[in-house]
């Protein structure tokens, strides 16, 4: 008999389910009950660097959107800082980094308001690309889902960037780049998710 | 260059498999391609921090939180409690836990439920908390009945609590629910059994604490959560890890 090791193993996952927004966007299942909820402003007030709007559908495998879709986004800000101890530097005040955002119930569109993340460093010297991980939940989905958003105007960061570059199939980067376009002069980045089918995104077991 | 501890690679034999055709919505839901495997970067070891100023000590409280004043939920009161623990056994402390569930009939207060069982208007069925420095939560809350779903059309789902947690990185985001011990729902749930292995379903499965319980007030359920664990960076070093 050897030693046992006695790690413990980490909790199964199980979906959000149909009704996720109770819990986590409680307005938007149609009932007040906290006095705030999170997850609305990423980049705060105070943030330097470009402000954007990041917009988007997410579709099953039939093409269909997917209306009960929960999505978290986690990003640095426009200086390649998190707002976490164990990034190397700091943050504007109220710059949180983190935001949360549903589907329309009716239409399956979503977007939130933040700025444009910074380069981060990336692993053995390494530079990233400016992106924003996402993570989705829904009805369906198992377990939650990453992907990361990078942004069409960053061509030259984006050919060095090492997570891009690990995907070996070429024609698959392109789903992870968000398309910029404009809206009333304000710069909007167009992220469509196809979860499952031909033009389905890259997701990252991380 | 940063050098970071990374965490433990996710066991995706122990979590469900994207697709499972027992459980419908999944069959269009799921990638069919593999995920990308990436080592840890800054971006992933990092996630977001939660403060006292993001939740209010009644939040945690869901025979009260959207109870008229004077009044109470209707169901079995009940306490959930437990700690959040990463896999090298260490307390996960200040993290952001939530939950939600139905009422005590099986119904959701959200438009988009529609089953015929009330709902209760001393009841919202959500909380929040962060952990205490052990990694401990409690919520104080009724326990959620059975509900139909349309999968089968006879499938019921088990009495369960949803439960996101956050944990110290991006990494350990974990979304889950908690089912209660002795509910013959459980072995029959397609959700349920989306998980194949039989010891990590019982990782799922509150059991009855009565030396938790408040005598003449509540029981209690005890749910401890495991989120993933981080190696050290030996002879590097050496951050946080086992």
């Amino acid at each position: 008999m050897t030693q046992p090791l006695d790690y413990l193993k980490e909790t199964p996952s199980q979906t959000a389910g149909p009704y996720v927004h109770i819990g986590l966007a409680p307005g938007a299942a149609g009932f007040d009950i906290y006095d705030r909820e999170l997850g609305h402003d990423i980049a705060g007030p105070n943030a330097a660097g470009e402000r954007i709007r990041v917009e988007g559908i997410v579709m099953d495998g039939t093409g269909s959107p997917v209306k009960d879709v929960l999505l978290e986004a986690w990003q640095a800000n426009a200086a390649g800082v998190h707002a976490h101890p164990e990034s190397p530097g700091t943050v504007e005040d109220g710059f949180r980094g983190w935001g949360r955002v549903i589907t329309d119930f009716a239409t399956g569109e979503w977007g939130f308001d933040t700025v444009k993340p910074g380069p981060v460093a990336g692993r053995n010297g390494t530079m990233q690309a400016p992106h924003i991980g996402l993570w989705l939940v829904a009805r369906g989905i198992n377990l939650g889902l990453h992907t990361r958003l990078y942004f069409d105007d960053e061509v030259e960061a984006n050919a060095a960037d090492p997570v891009l570059n690990l995907i070996e199939w070429e024609g698959r980067r392109a789903t992870l780049i968000a398309r910029r376009g404009a809206r009333d002069g304000q710069p909007v980045y167009r992220f469509d998710i196809t979860l499952q089918g031909g033009e389905e995104t890259v997701f990252f077991d991380i | 260059m940063t050098s970071t501890g990374e965490y433990y690679q996710r066991d995706r034999m122990r979590h469900p498999p994207p697709r499972d055709e027992g459980y419908k919505t999944s069959v269009t839901r799921s990638p069919n391609y593999p995920l990308i495997s990436l080592e840890n970067s800054v971006s992933d070891v990092t996630g977001p921090v939660f403060g006292h100023g993001d939740v209010d000590p009644l939040d945690r409280d869901l025979l009260r939180n959207y109870a008229r004043p004077g009044e109470s939920p209707i169901g079995e009161r009940i306490i959930v409690h437990g700690r959040v623990l990463d896999e090298n056994a260490r307390p996960v402390p200040g993290t952001l836990v939530e939950i939600w569930q139905a009422n005590a009939g099986g119904r959701y207060r959200h438009k988009k439920d529609t089953y015929l069982a009330p709902i209760d208007p001393n009841f919202g069925g959500c909380g929040r908390t962060l952990t205490d420095v052990d990694g401990y939560y409690y919520f104080r809350t009724v326990k959620p009945g059975a509900y139909p779903w349309r999968n089968g059309i006879n499938d019921w789902r088990p009495a369960h609590i949803h439960v996101s947690v956050f944990g110290r990185a991006w990494v350990q985001r974990l979304i889950t629910q908690m089912y209660f011990e002795g509910d013959p729902l459980i072995a029959t749930c397609p959700i349920v059994n989306t998980v194949r292995d039989k010891a990590a379903i019982g990782q799922l499965i509150a059991p009855l604490d009565r030396q938790a319980s408040v005598p003449l007030d509540s029981l209690a359920y005890r749910f401890d959560i495991v989120l993933r664990g981080r190696r050290s960076t030996l002879f590097e070093n050496r951050l946080e890890g086992n």
